[in-house]
């Protein structure tokens, strides 16, 4: 479940550095990623998940099926090339190869929209935070260190109870559980830059604070904002596999990753490509977000070795 | 005198991703029975590494050479579990820094007694009796009181004191001190080696006193040897050296040392910085702040040399030496 | 300790509080509630809804009723299920479920421990590597695809273990679920005992015990496993959660009696009550245990203790 990249740890503490060093805030950014692009199995990662997305999103344009088109010719059989079912057919005569790949951009679409919403979120709650400070800023962190403690799944399942099965909720819902570390990393930054930007402004009499903070908070949050969506992405790959999976995500006639396992499951000593295919895409895009994570770890904290 | 530690040719060498370092090197000397020998260096000049491979204590990566003789026992070499039986009931030795060398989950007395009940096969109950003597003896007040508490309840001065408990609960022959007054106000410092000296005699107990402030050195410590570059440069009596110094070094050490060089007009730091250990200069280590240093000193490197009454150096200047002549 | 202990008691009762009233709203005004018009429910369901929660009474009349209803054990009659009420459909699968995830935990945890603690001491040796590698894969591999795997492998392909299911007394039913439970969290326990175990061997206190010759099986029994498990402690809060949507997957796909089960069939059937019912009661449960966290982790910090 969520935590293979021990996100938490490495952004709250990455955070914290943020808020120490404010204006050098680029600087470590980019120390850390130059860090990373020297880690070997990460950058192997990023090729392989690289490619991955793109034979995902371009995929289907080369295989003869599409993932609804039934081919009665063909029910329930092992991978074929004659036939142009590379990865066999599922108990409706489906192409799987082409089902997988519609799954796996739908997977990388949910965590995608969600990391959006996340961000959103992420941003203007640390940013409200950290401007006003004092106990504003107290209450409203305590409300996020208890949200971490709860186990945000039972408010998805409830999300979901709630709104139906509308994906597009699915994404928002997901986003919205998603945001707190985010919020953490934004309320940092203000704080440190709050300071700062005070004094300069009564110096400098004029604007308004809040527009100095904006203006000097969003350009340096690039850095975090990517590393952040590198490590929650994989987490909300598997929140969403794990709710198709239970039958509360995606709907028919769209599928993801884990729908179609849920489907491969029960049949797969007879019919093993419909659990294989399907969970190796899962398990590869994993591996490589969890090297990249890995890496990203490093290098932040260098030390941790 | 009795030798209670005899040390030949100690060399201790850390290997790090594409080299070695030598942090000590060719090192020789002798600990009598009951007397204080101080060590004296910079940080890099190789002091406490020389201490801690003696204990067993040095990090993953390094490598012990030599002999180190504590009666007919060779310490460097040996393994963990069989150094364990002289540990903290033969050897002891405290450490810099008394606010982190505490355990700070466990209270005073357990970190204590243990050693009484692993030594000296004591039950619990005496082993603490005896511990809360001892921390009376080294001038805690309230020692009960101490010895239920947890070490962040006590002040940095208490820690130390403690440290020395601890290192003298089994009545070690020989006490290895690294440093033990720096991390502590002035005003303390006096009093702890005031302590050390009371304790020693008391106990008889020999004291390695490693520091880099000479201060330190006067009045507590009867021999002394000075250290640069991981070698061992001048040896002798704690008088002779002081007024009569014979390396360049031991000149600059004291003219820099506050009330030492109570005549000079200003204080006069060593020129420079000391050696970077992986790349030590060709010849002497200390010709590049030498102000003494000849054509030789750029080539060869002086051995470590009987300079008569007992005294050794290694340098090839055999010149007169004064205040005002360091450059 | 003890004042400590109370005044998390009182900071852990708001949210609880919190929790209810929100589950309250969500279950009286929410799209497709019961009280919509929405749906066409049946008959006796109906009836039963409209009795439990007096609908013509006051809406903040209705907000106490609820409250003191839950407060007492009471969470209303479910939605979908005609003849039941959402406390006896819990009380049915809660026990199971508590033992599950409780023997899970412990299982996970210790095992973590103990192959964290070996991995420190011979750190940068083959135990370690091996360790390190090992604990990657619970932690990449979702737990519903483990168990299926599990389940194929065996006990289809070699037959050593049952499939699924559940009678009382038959404990072999139960080794795949609580394994497949407790390896994610048995990773990361091991992964953390690890990291600060190597921290912790590395400082100036564990030092000076090596110099007092107290050899290597105290040190590690006395002086370094308190101040390691620190950081462990503190994980073990968030690892409940974990623990717990993980027992969602598990009772469901080795098809065990327990609260998950019927969590997830609620969820799939829009059964207010149930979900929000259970979401009540797993709020609880996780704040108590947080709680029996935090008490736990001021006993080994002597610095937070005496605060």
């Amino acid at each position: 479940m969520a935590g293979i990249t021990g996100k938490d740890t490495v952004l709250t503490a990455y955070a914290v550095a943020l808020e120490q060093e404010a204006p050098k805030g680029r600087s470590l950014t980019q120390d850390a990623l130059r860090r990373l692009f020297a880690n070997k199995a990460a950058v192997v990662s990023i090729f392989l998940l690289a490619a991955v997305i793109l034979i995902a999103i371009f995929g289907p344009y080369f295989l003869p099926w599409s993932y609804d088109k039934i081919d009665w010719t063909s029910i329930r059989k092992p991978p074929d090339f004659a036939k142009g079912h590379f990865l066999g057919t599922d108990q409706n005569g489906r192409d799987m190869a082409a089902r997988i790949l519609q799954g796996t951009q739908m997977s990388l679409t949910v965590a995608g929209v969600a990391t959006v919403v996340s961000v959103v979120i992420g941003i203007a709650y640390g940013a409200i935070a950290g401007y006003f400070g004092g106990r504003i800023d107290a209450a409203m962190m305590r409300f996020v260190d208890i949200m971490y403690a709860l186990p945000y799944i039972l408010f998805v399942i409830i999300l979901v109870v709630i709104f139906g099965r509308s994906p597009v909720l699915l994404f928002v819902g997901i986003g919205c559980l998603e945001w707190l570390t985010m919020a953490r990393i934004v309320r940092g930054q203000t704080l440190s830059i709050k300071e700062r930007e005070f004094i300069e402004a009564a110096r400098a009499g004029g604007a308004k604070p809040f527009t100095i903070i904006f203006r000097h908070i969003v350009p340096n949050l690039t850095g975090p904002v990517v590393i952040y969506a590198t490590l929650t992405v994989p987490e909300i790959i598997l929140t969403e596999s794990f709710l198709s999976y239970l039958g509360l995500g995606v709907q028919e006639p769209q599928t993801s990753l884990g729908t179609l396992i849920s489907f491969g499951a029960p049949v797969a000593e007879a019919l093993p490509w419909m659990l294989f295919g399907p969970a190796l895409f899962l398990v590869l895009m994993l591996v490589c977000f969890s090297y990249i994570g890995d890496g990203l770890r490093d290098a932040l904290d260098p030390k941790d070795r | 005198m009795k030798q209670v530690l005899s040390v030949q040719d100690m060399s201790v060498t850390f290997a790090l991703h594409n080299s070695e370092v030598h942090a000590v090197r060719e090192m020789n000397f002798t600990l009598g029975e009951g007397e204080t020998l101080a060590v004296v260096g910079e940080s890099g000049s190789g002091k406490s590494q020389a201490f801690l491979a003696i204990m067993g204590l040095l990090a993953r990566n390094g490598r012990t050479g030599g002999r180190a003789m504590m009666g007919d026992v060779n310490l460097i070499g040996m393994a963990p579990d069989q150094l364990d039986r002289y540990r903290g009931k033969d050897i002891a030795m405290i450490f810099q820094d008394p606010m982190t060398s505490l355990n700070p989950s466990l209270k005073v007395k357990t970190q204590l007694s243990e050693v009484l009940v692993k030594h000296r096969g004591f039950d619990r109950d005496k082993a603490t009796k005896s511990a809360v003597e001892m921390l009376e003896r080294v001038g805690i007040p309230e020692p009960v009181k101490r010895a239920n508490a947890y070490p962040h309840q006590l002040s940095g001065g208490m820690r130390q004191r403690v440290m020395i408990a601890m290192a003298l609960l089994c009545q070690p022959k020989i006490l290895i001190a690294d440093e033990p007054t720096t991390a502590l106000d002035v005003t303390v410092q006096a009093q702890m080696l005031d302590l050390f000296k009371t304790l020693t005699d008391d106990f008889g107990t020999s004291l390695v006193l490693i520091t880099h402030d000479l201060g330190v050195v006067a009045g507590v410590a009867d021999r002394m040897m000075v250290m640069y570059g991981g070698r061992a440069v001048e040896k002798g009596g704690v008088d002779d050296l002081f007024y009569d110094p014979r390396h360049p070094y031991t000149l600059g050490l004291l003219h820099s040392t506050p009330h030492i060089a109570k005549r000079a007009a200003r204080l006069d730091p060593i020129q420079g910085l000391p050696p970077s250990l992986e790349h030590l200069p060709k010849g002497c280590s200390f010709n590049p702040r030498c102000a003494f240093a000849f054509d030789r000193c750029l080539v060869e490197r002086p051995p470590l040399g009987d300079a008569g009454d007992g005294r050794e150096k290694a340098c090839f200047y055999e010149g007169p030496m004064a205040y005002g002549q360091v450059a | 300790m003890i004042s400590y202990a109370f005044r998390r008691v009182l900071s852990a009762i708001p949210i609880v509080f919190l929790t209810i009233t929100v589950c309250f709203f969500i279950l009286r005004l929410a799209p497709g509630g019961p009280f919509d018009g929405e749906r066409a429910l049946p008959a006796n369901v109906l009836k039963n809804l409209r009795a439990h929660y007096n609908l013509d009474q006051p809406i903040l009349t209705q907000f106490f009723i609820y409250v003191g209803g839950v407060l007492r054990g009471d969470f209303g009659p479910s939605m979908v299920m005609e003849d039941f009420t959402v406390s006896r459909l819990l009380s049915i699968g809660l026990p199971f479920t508590l033992m599950l995830g409780f023997t899970a935990f412990i299982v996970g945890t210790l095992a973590g421990l103990v192959a964290g603690a070996l991995a420190a001491v011979n750190q940068n040796r083959w135990p370690d590597y091996l360790l390190v590698f090992v604990v990657l894969i619970p932690l990449i591999i979702p737990n519903f695809l483990m168990a299926n795997l599990a389940q194929l492998i065996f006990g289809v392909y070699l037959g050593w273990l049952p499939v699924g299911g559940y009678r009382p007394g038959s404990y072999i039913n139960l080794v795949m679920p609580i394994i497949i439970l407790a390896m994610p969290h048995g990773a990361r326990v091991a992964r953390l005992v690890r990291g600060s175990m190597i921290e912790v061997l590395g400082t100036n206190y564990i030092r000076t015990a090596r110099s007092k010759g107290l050899g290597a099986a105290l040190i590690l029994t006395r002086h370094a496993i308190k101040p390691a498990l620190l950081p462990v402690v503190s994980y073990l809060g968030p690892g409940l959660s974990y623990l717990l949507t993980g027992s969602l997957v598990v009772e469901q796909i080795f098809a065990l009696p327990g609260i998950g089960k019927y969590f997830i069939t609620a969820a799939l059937n829009r059964d207010y009550g149930l979900v929000l019912g259970t979401t009540i009661l797993y709020v609880f449960i996780i704040l108590a245990l947080n709680l029996i966290v935090d008490v736990l982790y001021a006993w080994l910090d002597p610095k937070v203790r005496l605060n």
